[in-house]
């Protein structure tokens, strides 16, 4: 449903079927709803046959990149001489992306069975499960929600008595967008700097403590219930564009649409009808500018670019941009783009972990050029600089947050160069930003 | 004339909390991995991290104090000085600043008396900062309150808000 709003009949209401009633959010609620199904079926099948039945389902990762989960738990070693390890993402951190949210503070339980049925397959006997430090709330309600679990036999030494062992904790992180990043984060674990590392290795090989890892983003695992559930033919057959993109996906819609909220659509669904219908469109005698789709690291797209455009992986890659995380950040005519990339090239500066110069430096410039265009003291030169630097720092750092700070400087000047042309011509009057 | 107080140095890892630290470490492979749980365990009971319990986490973890100091700086919820009796945290970033936050800022800032970012009030009330995203963007502008995450806060509802933390 599209929470906070009633369900609008252009979604599909999987995930977010429970979202707003707290009923669902205990145990015995979630059980009485179909929840626990899965995972009592999934304590009864072979590791591999979990994995091939997700890897059917094309479910592919919500947390950004879309990499094929079946696939990436395929990469873990089958021999269990060294402990195995499930991390769970939910540091959910990146401008726009509100979704995982709702799943944790509605139906943590749709999560606890998803990393239940994620670590039988990859053979982890412990889950971590990574939670921004902000999200107090959702927080609170996780934990009680995982010490119910260990309550009722679902989590523990024996597992609804399967004999199969599945640990759980809630790690609390402490303010860090990068810990998001996947290395950044078995690093936050292990009580280190949240730096991320270099691959190889990767994490299916060594990660977490060393050990062979798998990293998964919330709405990634909550799916997975859901797949075991009703099979993964039928999830397959949620697809309404690119057959590579099937099922469902949260988007997490904010700005300058009349009902911002997080609405569950099949893949493939017309971006322009979710804006305009869906989420009611613009205020009153407003226009759409701009949309971000996929969190403030994807590029920025035009309003002709989004009309035709399905959201889907492909669909949106061939208009120009990205799915991404799915949070999808709307401006209208109101909106000074130079502004608002200068607000996301600070908001990258600020989260820098500053191990690599192109990304510590680069962030760091970027904004204050930024900063001087607002001021109305820019050179037309600046812009050069800015693709310049902006080069400079996509593909040559250890992680891509130097690359996601160059993608909105670039896509702004490309595709809204008069926002920035009105500020070195002085027609704009200048902002009192920086130092 | 007022005498300052110099307290002595009371540890936070004794007792209930001491055996909360040692339950929690059933669920980790090495003693390092307490960091992030000690430090959040320490600002609970003390509201922020002083010198002296740094050096008693590192004492409590086997680590050394430079260590412990280097991984709590990266970290922005950690309070590394005290802080009003109430913690502001207001969102700025895009999403949120499209959507009126620095209005919430300007009130916010007004009403706490505190005038300027990053300061506490004169009557040791409250302390604002602004924060980058929040993870509620879609319900701007949020803002965390101590642990109370409050949304779509406006600049008219901000003093009937922050009159429930006296
Ligand atoms: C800078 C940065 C921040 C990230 N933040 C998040 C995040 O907050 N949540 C998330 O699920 N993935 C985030 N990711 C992606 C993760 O590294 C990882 O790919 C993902 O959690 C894998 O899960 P999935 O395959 O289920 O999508 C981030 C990546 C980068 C580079
Ligand atoms: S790209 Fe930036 S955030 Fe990523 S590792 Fe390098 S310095 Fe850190
Ligand atoms: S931008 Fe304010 S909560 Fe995300």
């Amino acid at each position: 449903m599209g929470f906070p709003h009633p369900i609008h009949a252009g979604e599909t209401p999987v995930l977010s079927t429970h979202f707003g009633d707290p009923a669902a959010r205990t145990f015995d609620g979630w059980s009485e709803r179909g929840g626990y199904a899965a995972l009592r079926t999934a304590l009864g099948m072979a590791p591999e046959a979990i994995v091939d039945e997700v890897k059917a389902s094309g479910l592919r990762g919500r947390g950004g990149a879309g990499f094929p989960t079946g696939l990436k738990w395929s990469f873990m070693p089958k021999d269990t001489s060294r402990p195995h390890y499930l991390c769970c993402n939910a540091d959910e951190s990146e401008p726009g992306t509100f979704k995982d949210r709702e799943i944790l503070r509605w139906t943590p339980h749709a999560l606890i069975e998803g990393c239940a049925i994620a670590a039988l397959a990859i053979r982890a006997e412990m889950t971590y499960i990574y939670i921004r430090g902000e999200y107090t709330e959702p927080h609170r309600i996780l934990q009680d929600a995982v010490a119910e679990a260990y309550a009722a036999g679902a989590l523990g030494a024996d597992a609804f008595g399967s004999g199969k062992r599945l640990e759980m904790v809630v790690h609390r992180g402490a303010g860090a967008y990068i810990c998001g990043e996947e290395t950044a984060m078995m690093n936050s674990i292990e009580g280190r700097r949240g730096n991320p590392r270099i691959k190889p290795p990767f994490p299916a090989v060594a990660g977490l403590f060393g050990m062979p890892t798998t990293i998964n983003n919330v709405e990634t695992l909550a799916a997975v219930p859901h797949i075991i559930t009703r099979g993964a033919s039928w999830y397959s057959s949620l697809c309404l564009g690119n057959p590579k993109s099937t099922g469902t996906k949260l988007i997490s819609v904010c700005g300058h649409v009349q009902r911002p909220g997080t609405y569950e659509i099949t893949l493939g669904f017309p971006m322009r009808d979710l804006i305009f219908d869906l989420c009611g469109g613009m205020r009153p005698g407003r226009t759409l500018k701009a949309v971000i789709p996929g969190g403030s690291s994807v590029p920025i797209m035009t309003p002709a670019e989004v009309d035709g455009c399905a959201t889907d992986y492909e669909g949106i890659a061939a208009a120009g941009s990205l799915l991404g995380s799915g949070g999808m950040i709307v401006m209208d005519d109101s909106t000074d783009l130079v502004y608002q990339v200068m607000r996301l090239a600070r908001f990258y500066a600020h989260e820098s972990c500053a191990q690599c110069t192109n990304c510590r430096e680069g962030t760091a410039w970027t904004t204050r050029i930024l900063e001087r265009i607002l001021r109305g003291e820019g050179k037309e030169s600046d812009l050069a600089l800015l693709m310049d630097l902006a080069d400079n720092m996509t593909g040559k750092t250890i992680c891509v947050l130097s690359d996601s700070c160059a993608t909105p400087v670039v896509s702004g000047i490309q595709k809204f160069r008069a926002d920035f042309d009105a500020y070195l011509t002085g027609a704009a009057a200048p902002v009192a930003v920086g130092a | 004339m007022s005498i300052e107080a110099t307290e002595a140095h009371q540890p936070v890892f004794v007792g209930a909390i001491r055996d909360r630290l040692e339950t929690l470490q059933q669920s980790y492979p090495t003693r390092m991995a307490l960091l992030l749980p000690a430090l959040w365990m320490v600002q609970e009971e003390r509201g922020w991290i002083s010198d002296s319990s740094v050096h008693e986490v590192a004492a409590v973890l086997d680590l050394t104090p430079a260590y412990v100091r280097g991984v709590l700086t990266f970290y922005t919820m950690y309070h590394q000085h005290p802080v009003g009796r109430h913690f502001i945290q207001v969102c700025t970033t895009s999403p949120c600043n499209i959507c009126g936050a620095e209005d919430v800022v300007a009130a916010v800032l007004a009403e706490s008396g505190c005038g300027e970012l990053g300061t506490t009030s004169p009557d040791g009330r409250f302390t604002v900062i602004e924060v980058e995203c929040l993870g509620a963007c879609g319900f701007a502008t949020p803002m965390l309150i101590d642990d109370d995450f409050i949304e779509s806060v406006t600049p008219d509802l901000v003093p009937a808000l922050l009159a429930r933390y006296p």
